[in-house]
């Protein structure tokens, strides 16, 4: 029995296929991740396995409840942090948590005990009395993540948990996460950062356009891009290189230039760097580096998705900023 | 067990995040005053006429307190997504709807009762059937706050609420037979009184205050009762179609 079924889901706005035929699993005690630029649908996905939407078609159990048509039903059973901060500004960090928790039928000395414990371990005691519309983005974060887990539910959604917020705070958060995990928690977790989901996940599913594109462990899906060895040179000018001629001296290696004045080199057999650079100095080029490269979950999401890693920086930045 | 502690935990935030801030307190009660000053300079009748206003004057001020705050409330909610965490929490919507207007019914029910402490100092109020008053009071005050609720469920934007609710505000005042008797109002514009809530609401409290009913009082209450299960039905459909999506 999985901690969170989804079959064939599927979801349009209008004239948009928000998701279609999304179908996944996510065992007990699994951290997956569903990786994906912004508008692929993983909120989509999130709002309807917590009740926020309906699905047009398919199904979705929760630890064996089937939720389809009753969401309220396992509700009780899951903890929910949104990509948006949406606790109440006007009330305190500590108040904010006691609420949640209530909301949850948690008695008034289990929330008391429990806001200061959350509170503590986050780092935002002193700011316990301070109201939440006062907090900084990373410290906003933080408490919606608390707040998400104030009730401790066995399967936690997080919505683009590290979103927009300073480097130390996404750190502590990521090191949360883990930790939860750790003691048992079920995640799903909805990220358009490579190394996040790199770094935190078991499994992860490749989404795009509202599709799953591939479900694996990252093992797995590095696996393929392990095989073939890679190698890249870095010149001292921007440089324009001869291909043509370079292919020519080279035939069993495939080459391409991700930039002036870089070479990408890529082959089944290992690279002998030596001899690439002895041929490059000889046409006149002074080699800087030549470094091997060693196959990232960027470079098999690049592949599979056919979604340039950069678009999905340049979000990064758009959302920090 | 559980449920219940999550209701009265809400309508406690949405008391401490929204009708006892200092604002609200005042426009509760600063308010039913203008309402009450205006309308006895305006009738002219001196302190006599004091009893015919007040049944007006404290519907208008359950009206316009109910509405503007829960209308308002909820969208901001919504549009913050705070609201979202509550359809998230293991409550069923109906529970939820009715925590979310408690708050504004019993702030409503507050309202109505100023200008008659106001009242209370210059005249004898014993003669006013009080039995038939305050369940009239409270009901005027859930039909009001689920008007209220359907305005905000109706609306995406907090300026929408506040113009919407006028749509529904001022001729209800005008058509309601609170200071215009209905049978004095134009026969293609009178059948506009009877789709109102607040028509039956007024009637009663007219019976209660000065015995000036114009139709059963019985039939009073059950049409304000089915006035307010209809909108917290509506308000409910709603809910679930536009914001459960």
């Amino acid at each position: 029995m999985g901690a969170i079924v989804a079959e064939k889901l599927a979801k349009r706005f209008g004239n948009v296929h928000a998701l279609e035929d999304v179908s996944f699993k996510v065992s007990k005690g699994e951290l997956f991740g569903f990786l994906g630029p912004n508008g692929a649908g993983k909120t989509t996905t999130i709002n309807i396995l917590t009740g926020l939407a309906r699905p047009d078609t398919g199904a979705i159990s929760i630890s064996g409840i089937d939720c389809t048509h009753s969401p309220k039903a396992a509700q009780g059973l899951i903890g929910v942090v949104p990509d948006e901060s949406n606790l109440y500004p006007e009330l305190t960090g500590f108040d904010n948590l006691c609420f949640c928790a209530s909301l949850y039928g948690l008695k008034k000395s289990d929330r008391v005990s429990r806001a200061a414990e959350l509170l503590r371990s986050l780092g935002l005691a002193e700011a316990a009395s301070r109201k939440f519309g006062g907090y900084s983005k990373g410290m906003k974060r933080k408490l919606t993540i608390a707040a998400g887990i104030i009730h401790n539910p066995p399967i936690l959604f997080l919505d683009e948990p590290t979103t927009g917020i300073d480097v130390a705070s996404a750190r502590q958060i990521r090191q949360l996460i883990s930790g939860l995990n750790r003691s048992g928690t079920t995640i799903l977790l909805t990220t358009h950062y490579i190394e996040e989901a790199e770094r935190l996940c078991s499994r992860i599913a490749f989404i795009a356009s509202g599709k799953i594109i591939k479900t694996d462990t990252i093992e797995n899906l590095i696996q393929p891009a392990k095989e073939k060895n890679v190698m890249e040179i870095t010149l001292s000018k921007r440089a324009k290189i001869s291909f043509e001629s370079m292919a020519s001296a080279f035939p069993n290696l495939s080459l391409s230039c991700p930039e002036d004045g870089r070479i990408r080199v890529e082959s089944g057999e290992p690279i002998r760097a030596g001899v690439l650079v002895r041929y490059l100095e000889e046409n006149g080029h002074e080699v800087m580096e030549a470094r091997r490269i060693h196959p990232s979950l960027e470079d098999v999401f690049v592949r599979i998705t056919g979604i340039e890693a950069g678009a999905m920086k340049k979000e990064r930045e758009k959302s920090i900023l | 067990m559980k449920t219940w502690i999550a209701f009265w935990n809400i309508i406690l935030k949405d008391m401490r995040a929204y009708y006892l801030k200092p604002p609200n307190i005042s426009w509760g009660i600063i308010f039913p005053l203008a309402w009450t000053g205006m309308f006895f300079i305006r009738s002219g009748g001196g302190f006599d006429g004091v009893l015919d206003l007040l049944p007006g004057l404290m519907a208008i001020s359950i009206l316009f307190g109910t509405t503007s705050m829960l209308a308002v409330t909820v969208t901001f909610e919504k549009k913050g997504k705070s609201f979202d965490r509550l359809l998230l929490a293991p409550i069923p919507l109906g529970v939820l709807m009715l925590a979310k207007t408690s708050g504004a019914i019993v702030f409503g029910i507050a309202n109505a009762f100023v200008p008659v402490a106001m009242a209370c100092f210059f005249f004898d109020l014993s003669r006013v059937g009080w039995l038939t008053a305050l369940p009239a009071v409270i009901l005027i005050a859930v039909s009001s706050t689920f008007l209220g609720l359907f305005i905000a469920v109706s609306v995406s934007e907090v300026f929408e609420a506040q113009t919407f609710s006028n749509f529904f505000r001022f001729p209800m005042i005008f058509l309601c037979g609170l200071f215009f008797p209905i049978e004095r109002l134009p026969f293609f514009i009178k059948p506009l009184s009877y789709i109102f809530p607040l028509t039956y609401g007024a009637d009663i409290l007219h019976g209660a205050f000065n015995r000036a009913h114009i139709m059963p009082l019985g039939l009073d209450f059950v049409l304000l009762g089915a006035f307010c299960v209809f909108l917290f039905l509506w308000s409910y459909r709603n809910i679930k179609k536009r914001w459960i999506m």
